[in-house]
């Protein structure tokens, strides 16, 4: 129930945003996230993001990952 | 605005002035100009084959072409994977009273250009009009006649197991087209439909070693993957990472939930060939501006069966059924 | 496309089913229930069930709209959407489920319904269209639940007489209860939903998890976030140590969206709810209400009831809670199958009998 996509916010218009992913743009609702900037990657569903995704634990998710033996 | 009425298919001067002045002015060829009731065609030494097709796609245009060049490549390519050379068409239409002068123009020239691409003609034509409401705007139909390749071998009786399986490139672009075209789900793309004749391709690669074609367009790869699997009696196995898919048309599927296998395609084709002739088949469709994204994407199987795997990028594997239905948006 | 494909990594994924394969050993068989359907989806496309050791099942639970959602609802939708000026708006995934003799699907033909990939799509085509009624049907957990409020929010802005609401919405947390309770359905730990999650936070699986003594690890979608959080679940329950954990912590927080939670609040509140194939579970369902109560159709429109058919041998319920396999239905792949679904877990192509439907012999 959850079908939700990482996408990179272009512009932000009040409680709208243009994001972006491998070419595709939509504009989307930003009025249930705090603090989204220009460049941030958030989590889209149902043309609204619901919420940040953080790259540092992003990051760290990934090497814990490639470090496992 | 100029429309089309019941008049323009009554057989009087409307009508008369129509074809003169759409049907002729752009299709103009010696078939065709003749305005005969028949074409006379002289066939050539050798098999003739023969396909017939209805468009009824909507909406009427979409990004990447529209019902007139569909209508034209549709054929244009039934006979292509058949392993022959399109050369005589017909085309018949059934227009809806009102329907607009100014889009029945550029549907007209849309089948000219994708004539002149595909290097066909439209060797004889019908032109009706029906009351509102008894089709949806404009329905299509072409047939063809096409020379079979001397060198020529289509019969899905020949696929064996070992044969590898060749897609001539990316999946799923013109369903994605005419989904964004036809539900305004408001999103900015690029994406183009891959409308387009796929002869020139065959024509440079068609060989005894090529067992079978078809072109996967409605239910897209996976739906004839399947088919080609029950009719030959062989399991086929195909691996996720070989299968092309262009990148806008990947964020498209992920966002809304769609998969690309079951897309529809329209300027593609699925190779069936032996395995040792695979590579030089496919370095030929490269070099061929229709085949650039080809890739070897799988094999058929020594197992006898109905079934279509598909080895995933993660390192899964799942089975593809043949689909019920049209995709739609999802959210779960 | 990134943060998808570095969490698809072949080499990665191979060795966490290698290391899931060593840590399940001696462990006896081992049951764990995804209970989001998206999870099911993804488990479904990666192929990840056909790889996994043969001593540990995944159950798909019922995090699924399409499952869960009750006939009569579906009914009641197609009752909508033929009253004369309203058109109906859906996300895509109702079209397809089984009403008592008719779906949505048909009336989408008919022109009486559209599909939108938002909410936010149907209330400004109210805002453009005044002279037609429009009904969102509003499906989905909490994930979805937001998404709505804010559109509630925005015809309500905009002072919109033309837009209503039929709300289908549900929340997670009871059902798990429900279902971690329940000695029938015999499960060693919960994939909790991702995105449900980003919005709930971690916080309600606590108590899940202590008073029941489950694993529960917060779990992202993509195939790497999944075994990942299956090797997590695994060593939870051979060290018999049963917490929550969160694997998807680069989107969701301990507190969940606050700002969405309120939002929520703001525009829902809780009711006693129908759960198809499991019955009514308390305080599991969302309704509009206070300033937008206004905006529930059932309020706004008086209907006779349709007539809803019961649907006779159907086990989904039990199928749902992963007490029952497909397998054990009377009408499994005969009267029930993909292109002619008797109920919700087949109609969903990644429900359990769809995906037990395609394995078949």
């Amino acid at each position: 129930m959850c079908l939700a996509f990482p996408m990179k916010v272009l512009k932000i218009e009040g409680d709208r945003a243009i994001v972006s992913s491998g070419g595709v743009q939509r504009a989307i609702g930003v009025s249930f996230i705090k603090n989204v900037k220009r460049g941030d990657y958030v989590i889209v569903h149902a043309g609204f993001a619901i919420e940040k995704l953080d790259p540092v634990k992003a990051e760290e998710t990934l090497k814990m990952l490639e470090e496992l033996r | 605005m100029k429309i089309i009425t019941l008049a323009h298919g009554s057989g009087g001067s409307q009508m008369h002035r129509l074809i003169k002045d759409l049907f002729i002015k752009n299709l103009d060829n010696r078939f065709l100009n003749k305005l005969g009731d028949a074409a006379f065609i002289n066939p050539a030494a050798g098999r003739l084959a023969y396909t017939t097709d209805s468009f009824v796609v909507k909406p009427l245009f979409f990004p990447g072409g529209d019902i007139g060049k569909l209508s034209v490549c549709g054929t244009v390519n039934d006979l292509s994977v058949s392993g022959a050379m399109p050369r005589y068409l017909s085309c018949g239409m059934i227009v809806e009273d009102g329907f607009s002068y100014a889009e029945l123009e550029k549907i007209t020239i849309s089948i000219r250009d994708a004539c002149r691409s595909a290097g066909v003609a439209i060797t004889t034509g019908d032109f009706k009009v029906v009351e509102k409401g008894a089709v949806d705007g404009i329905f299509i139909n072409t047939s063809g006649i096409g020379e079979v390749f001397l060198n020529s071998e289509i019969s899905m009786s020949r696929i064996k197991p070992g044969d590898k399986i060749i897609i001539s490139g990316t999946i799923g672009d013109h369903a994605a087209s005419i989904l964004l075209a036809r539900e305004d789900l408001k999103f900015k793309t690029r994406i183009k439909s891959d409308c387009g004749p796929l002869n020139k391709l065959v024509s440079s690669i068609i060989c005894r070693d090529i067992k079978f074609m078809r072109d996967p367009t409605r239910g897209g790869l996976a739906t004839t993957l399947n088919e080609i699997s029950t009719a030959s009696g062989y399991n086929i196995a195909v691996e996720e990472f070989e299968i092309p898919v262009k990148k806008s048309v990947k964020a498209l599927c992920e966002i809304l939930g769609f998969d690309p296998l079951y897309m529809a395609n329209e300027g593609k084709l699925i190779a069936i060939v032996s395995k040792n002739s695979a590579g030089n088949i496919l370095s030929k469709m490269k070099k061929h501006i229709t085949g650039k994204d080809a890739r070897i994407i799988g094999e058929v199987r020594k197992e006898k069966g109905k079934r279509v795997y598909l080895e995933t990028r993660s390192g899964g594997a799942r089975i593809l059924d043949m689909i019920t239905g049209e995709q739609l948006p999802r959210i779960c | 496309m990134r943060y998808i494909d570095e969490y698809r990594n072949l080499k990665i994924a191979n060795k966490l089913f290698r290391l899931i394969r060593e840590e399940a050993i001696g462990l006896g068989h081992i049951k764990f229930m995804e209970v989001c359907g998206t999870h099911t989806m993804a488990v479904e496309r990666f192929g990840i069930r056909q790889a996994l050791p043969e001593n540990i099942t995944l159950i798909s639970g019922p995090g699924c709209p399409v499952c869960v959602t009750p006939k009569n609802y579906v009914d009641k939708a197609i009752a909508f959407s033929d009253v004369g000026n309203i058109i109906v708006f859906s996300f895509g995934d109702m079209l397809k489920v089984p009403g008592t003799g008719a779906n949505l699907m048909e009336q989408k033909t008919k022109g009486r319904v559209k599909v939108v990939y938002s909410p936010f799509d149907a209330v400004e085509f109210a805002e453009k269209h005044r002279d037609k009624n429009i009904v969102f049907l509003g499906i989905g957990f909490e994930t979805t639940a937001p998404t709505v409020a804010a559109s509630v929010k925005y015809a309500k802005k905009k002072k919109l007489k033309n837009f209503f609401v039929y709300s289908g919405h549900k929340i997670m947390p009871p059902a798990m209860k429900l279902l971690a309770r329940d000695r029938h359905v015999n499960i060693q730990g919960f994939l909790c939903p991702a995105h449900v999650s980003a919005i709930i936070g971690t916080r309600p699986y606590a108590e899940i998890s202590g008073k029941y003594d489950m694993p529960c690890v917060v779990s992202g979608f993509e195939p790497l976030d999944i075994l990942q959080s299956i090797l997590m679940l695994v060593k939870q329950v051979k060290s018999k140590n049963a917490k929550v954990e969160n694997q998807y912590n680069r989107v969701v927080r301990p507190s969940g969206n606050i700002k969405a939670l309120r939002l929520i609040d703001e525009v829902f509140s809780k009711n006693d709810s129908e759960w198809r194939g499991i019955g009514v579970i308390p305080q599991s369902g969302l309704v509009l209400s206070g300033r937008y109560a206004a905006f529930d159709i059932e309020r706004n429109l008086e209907m006779p009831e349709p007539k809803t058919s019961i649907d006779r041998g159907c086990i989904c319920g039990s199928v749902l809670k992963g007490i029952k396999t497909p397998l054990e239905c009377r009408l499994f792949s005969k009267k029930c199958n993909p292109e002619n679904p008797c109920g919700a877990c087949m109609v969903s192509s990644e429900g359990a009998c769809a995906a037990y439907y395609r394995y078949r012999k």
